[in-house]
């Protein structure tokens, strides 16, 4: 039987290699502990190459895993050892797009803990049991936000907003120490 | 309005915690707040963050109780009051999340179905699939209606959420997704190109039995096209996997499909095509070739996926094909120092795979650049790929020993370690001129070595290769410290070391015995017994008892050992037990590894099963009473086929031999359906030839498809020294008609009849059995000239090479001394065969062959040889002889 493109998990997790937010859609790793397992052993041997600019790729345990660091957040896609690299890239990039769109550009471990409920909605919007959903990261962005439905205009003006309302409590917060 | 909210919430938090505002987050406590969802109206943020904190607490780990869950569960369906969309969105993440604890969680059911249907059409396609997580069969009738229509909606999100859901439905009801087969056909032609392929993958998933259809799928999106890159990997793993269970070949239309993908815009499709290719099994190299060019293209991509995706199939490619990869050499090298240490190794292990000799030592150069920076896995993988080039090119063995000698100093685990000693006793045996390097290497290993086993091997390689060496004495300064320095399993393996080098050299033995008898008083029982063995058995300085108990030990096959020593002492006798009746151990050929990938496990050796095997037949044979007096089986042959294998009956044909009587195992296979045989004997004739058949044992009845086994036992003829010859073979029985369906016999009377066999040939090799000799020349003084013979032939044989294997193959011995590899060009060569024959003597044979000489047809090239065989036994001597004829 011809298998499916399938993806085993996603990850994120922090600049320790702690969780931030991870699901699993397959029973490779049925226990919890298991689980922490893979995360850490991953991590290590990732965390001292450079992944910022480019996606980078890593054979694992038997697995394919691809992976992406964006400031102190540690973004992984794992699948199978016969699986296409480049369609859990592909996965990776639009999960990782979407994030962006959505934290917009805030890319870090405390944004992204802030914005919890958009991160788990995002995973949910990808990968649906293993079946590659939706790999277009403003697409994904859509859907967990329910914007661009109606139209495109209003991304663009919140993010200004965002960007104003940012820079004013970094000011508020610099006066007060 | 959101963005508010979150500002709102930066600040709550900030006044509380200052990092992860879900660190210390308290079960009891968050289920506690739970209680908010009761409130009306329903304070959206709040719930949401309630939410939230729920979904993080199950994402670390933590596992809710089931009344937990479904006290939670029940509380939250409240919230579909609210008509916040973000709230609504983390009701459906929460039903899905606690679906699998919580109970009755189909409650929800009309709420989901309101929503799928409803106006918000940012709720559609999340609320279709939180709805089929909690359908099971019972309700899969229910929503089959809403499903139907889903497929087929005009919004992108509804119809691939519905497509992607059904996948998952098929589990409990395939039935009922086959019905929307008409529906996936039309979300097939959709202009999204996620939901063509996801209506892709239902539709195969629907299809998957019926391969006609299938093909006429892949048929018609080969033609028309598809607009999904996913869509198309899809595609061609469906081809791939038909033609590979189809055995159809590169001329099928689908493999023109894939092939056509290679030219596809999209580089995931390029690749996926590529990938398949490479791993069909029809494949050859002229189809390789324009896989492989697409995956060089790749890599010199900036992207280090793409790179690696490319290196990864070369690497592959390269361990059956290394020529097709060939090509890529150049553009492989540019990866030596990619900064993804995968990229480097697969791209190393590829050239090593590749390269020319030329090209070794800038390799090994680069290799050592990086070795310090990846894994003990990898590095055996290099260390696999480097074993495979000393083998293609021997005379490059000094860059490649001293390269291996650094990574053995290197940190590194036992497998790995272990790997690179293999290495080099591999190379220190196959090449005589690496042999000193290799040597010198490993003793300093031992020097420093904390893994036992790794010593003691190398302890033993030194005993038997250091004497042979130009200057052996440098050797015993490094075996004699293990003495001192190591425990006691390490201890012992180093004084049997030390014991050969005093048994093969008379310059030494002097030092020698003097270094044992100080050993002589080690605490440990095992090496103060080899010590003391050893030094008393060289200070006879007996050439004879050196070669049988130092040089060349004991060849007999331990289990028998076992077991015939264990029924010596079970009946009582004052007969000496005869260490000549044991089974002589059978020569372990080691097999070539085909596989060299990362991740898969040793195979399993050959040796193993042929062990089990003979002894099986022994334990069967000596539990039937008219073969007990027989003694124990001398050796078992590989079954011969004594028919074609399309036969009403297939006959294979085992030759058990004894010291004295032969059996003949006949396995009998009746392939008819309708018919029984009863009575079953193979009738023998060798009386021409003075074998005389002693008994057989006849097998009552073979059923119907069935197999059966009968014995024929046979007395070797009186004169030991002509025990060679063919056999007439004939099939007897009693045939029953029956039913083929019951297989009941029709009638109670059968009537007798016979079949043909092939004849069975007794050869000289059965009398046999293979031995290795470690010292192959203190064996051939040991056993002297009292019987030897010595005769000059001349063969018409064109080689060499195939002299040496026709002689290994008549006589059945075992070539010593490495003496069946022949060095290029050499226009003369000697051949050190040992055996044991029947009856448990020693026969040693010495072959010394030349090219040319005249022989009958003066046009053909022959070989002149002179063949000297010593025994202990003097007919064996004669039969031997007989097998050059």
């Amino acid at each position: 039987m011809a298998p499916c493109p399938s993806v085993k998990n996603i990850l994120v997790l922090d600049a320790e290699g702690k969780r931030v937010a991870v699901k699993y859609y397959a029973d490779d790793w049925p226990s919890a502990s298991s689980k922490m397992a893979f995360e850490k052993s991953l991590f290590v041997k990732t965390q001292k190459t450079s992944a910022r600019a480019e996606a980078d790729v890593v054979m694992f345990d038997g697995y394919i895993v691809v992976y992406k660091f964006i400031q102190d957040l540690h973004f992984f896609v794992t699948g199978g050892d016969e699986e296409n690299e480049l369609i859990l890239a592909s996965v990776l990039q639009g999960f990782s797009d979407a994030v962006g769109v959505l934290l917009r550009n805030n890319v870090d471990k405390r944004t992204a803990l802030e914005n919890l409920d958009l991160i788990f909605l995002c995973l949910d919007e990808v990968v649906d049991g293993g079946i590659v959903l939706e790999t277009d990261g403003n697409a994904i962005a859509e859907k967990v936000s329910g914007h661009g439905l109606e139209g495109a205009g209003s991304f663009t003006e919140q993010t200004i907003s965002q960007a104003l309302a940012t820079a004013r409590e970094h000011f508020a917060r610099s006066l007060l120490k | 309005m959101l963005s508010s909210f979150r500002k709102q919430d930066k600040k709550d938090e900030e006044s509380s915690t200052s990092g992860n505002p879900y660190k210390n987050l308290e079960k009891a406590s968050v289920l506690q707040e739970a209680r908010t969802f009761n409130e009306t109206p329903v304070n959206a943020r709040k719930c949401i963050q309630i939410l939230t904190k729920i979904i993080y607490m199950i994402n670390q780990g933590e596992q809710l109780g089931q009344t937990e869950a479904t006290e939670t569960f029940f509380a939250m369906t409240k919230l579909f009051q609210s008509k916040d969309m973000m709230l609504r969105r983390m009701i459906y993440l929460s039903i899905k999340e606690m679906s699998t604890v919580a109970n009755d969680v189909i409650i929800v059911t009309s709420s989901l179905t309101r929503d799928m249907t409803g106006k918000e059409d940012s709720h559609r396609g999340p609320a279709i699939r939180a709805l089929c997580k909690i359908t099971d069969a019972s309700m899969m009738q229910s929503v089959e209606r809403y499903m139907k229509q889903a497929i087929v909606d005009k919004l992108p999100s509804v119809a691939s959420a519905a497509l992607v859901s059904s996948v998952h439905l098929m589990r409990h009801g395939p039935e009922v997704v086959k019905r929307w087969v008409n529906e996936v056909q039309e979300a097939v032609n959709n202009d999204n190109i996620m939901v063509q392929y996801h209506a892709l993958g239902l539709l195969y998933q629907i299809r998957r039995s019926d391969k006609h259809a299938i093909k006429k799928l892949i048929g018609k999106f080969s033609k028309t096209g598809l607009r999904s890159p996913y869509a198309y990997c899809f595609l061609i793993r469906i081809a791939a996997s038909l033609i590979n269970e189809e055995g159809e070949g590169t001329d099928s239309p689908m493999y023109d499909f894939i092939d056509s993908c290679l030219r596809h815009k999209n580089e995931m499709v390029i690749y996926e095509a590529a990938s398949t290719i490479v791993s069909l099994k029809c494949v050859t190299p002229k189809e390789l070739s324009s896989a492989v060019n697409v995956l060089q293209l790749f890599i010199s991509s900036p992207k280090p996926v793409l790179r690696y995706a490319a290196v990864r199939t070369l690497n592959k490619v390269a361990i059956q094909y290394p020529a097709a990869v060939t090509a890529c050499n150049v553009d492989l090298e540019t990866l030596i120092t990619d900064s993804n240490r995968s990229i480097a190794t697969l791209a190393i292990t590829t050239l090593l795979k590749t390269g020319n000799e030329a090209g070794v030592d800038r390799l090994m150069k680069q290799i050592s650049s990086f070795l310090s920076e990846i894994s003990d896995q990898f590095k055996t993988v290099v260390v696999d790929a480097i074993k495979s080039l000393c083998q293609k090119f021997p005379r490059k063995h000094t860059v490649l020993m001293t390269f291996l000698a650094n990574m053995l100093r290197e940190e590194g685990g036992y497998e790995y370690k272990k790997a690179i000693v293999n290495t080099i006793i591999s190379i220190v045996e196959e090449n005589p001129e690496a042999k000193e390097a290799g040597l010198a290497h490993l003793c300093e290993f031992i020097e420093d070595c904390e893994h036992t086993s790794l010593a003691t091997r190398i302890l033993h390689l030194l005993g038997r290769e250091g004497p042979r060496t130009t200057t052996p004495a440098k050797y015993i300064r490094y075996i004699y410290n293990r003495v001192i320095l190591e425990n006691a399993p390490v201890r012992a393996a180093a004084v049997s070391a030390l014991a050969k080098f005093g048994a093969a050299s008379e310059d030494l033995l002097p030092n020698i015995l003097v270094l044992l008898q100080r050993t002589t008083l080690d605490q440990d029982d095992e090496v103060r017994d080899r010590a003391t063995f050893y030094y008393q058995l060289l200070k006879q300085n007996d050439k004879a008892l050196n070669s049988a108990y130092i040089l060349n030990s004991m060849n007999v096959s331990l289990s028998a050992l076992e077991r015939l020593l264990h029924r010596y002492t079970m009946e009582p006798t004052t007969k000496p037990f005869d260490v000549r009746s044991v089974p002589v151990e059978a020569v372990q050929v080691e097999q070539p590894k085909a596989n060299i990938s990362i991740s898969t496990g040793v195979s399993p050796g050959g040796s193993e099963t042929k062990k089990a095997r003979e002894d099986t037949y022994s334990e069967q044979l000596s539990a039937m009473p008219e073969f007990a007096h027989l003694g124990p089986i001398f050796k078992s042959s590989l079954p011969v086929d004594l028919t074609e294998s399309e036969v009403e009956y297939v006959v294979r044909c085992i030759k058990h031999v004894f010291s004295h009587y032969i059996v003949f195992q006949f396995d009998i296979n009746n392939t008819l359906n309708d018919q029984l045989l009863e009575k079953v004997t193979v009738q023998m004739d060798g009386s021409a030839e003075g074998f005389e058949v002693v008994h057989y044992t006849p097998c009552q009845v073979i059923k119907c498809n069935d197999m059966g086994t009968t014995y024929t036992l046979v007395k070797l003829p009186d004169d030991s020294s002509a025990v060679t010859g063919a056999l007439a073979c004939t099939m007897k029985y009693t045939v029953k008609d029956c039913d083929p369906a019951t297989g009941e016999p029709d009638d109670e009377e059968g009537y007798a009849d016979e079949f043909v066999l092939e004849d069975v040939e007794v050869a000289v090799s059965d009398h046999v059995q293979k031995v290795l000799k470690p010292n192959w020349s203190a064996s051939w003084e040991e056993i002297g000239a009292e019987n030897e013979l010595e005769d000059t032939y001349t063969l018409p044989i064109p080689t060499l090479e195939e002299c040496v294997k026709k002689i290994i193959s008549y006589m059945g011995m075992q070539a010593c001394e490495r003496s069946d590899k022949i060095p290029d060009g050499k226009a003369s060569h000697a051949l050190y065969l040992a055996g044991v024959y029947r009856g448990g003597h020693d026969v040693l044979v010495r072959a010394k062959m030349a090219l040319g000489g005249t022989s009958a047809d003066p046009s053909s090239q022959a070989i002149t040889m002179q063949l000297t065989i010593r025994s202990t036994d003097e007919s064996a001597v004669q039969v031997i002889a007989s097998a050059v004829e």
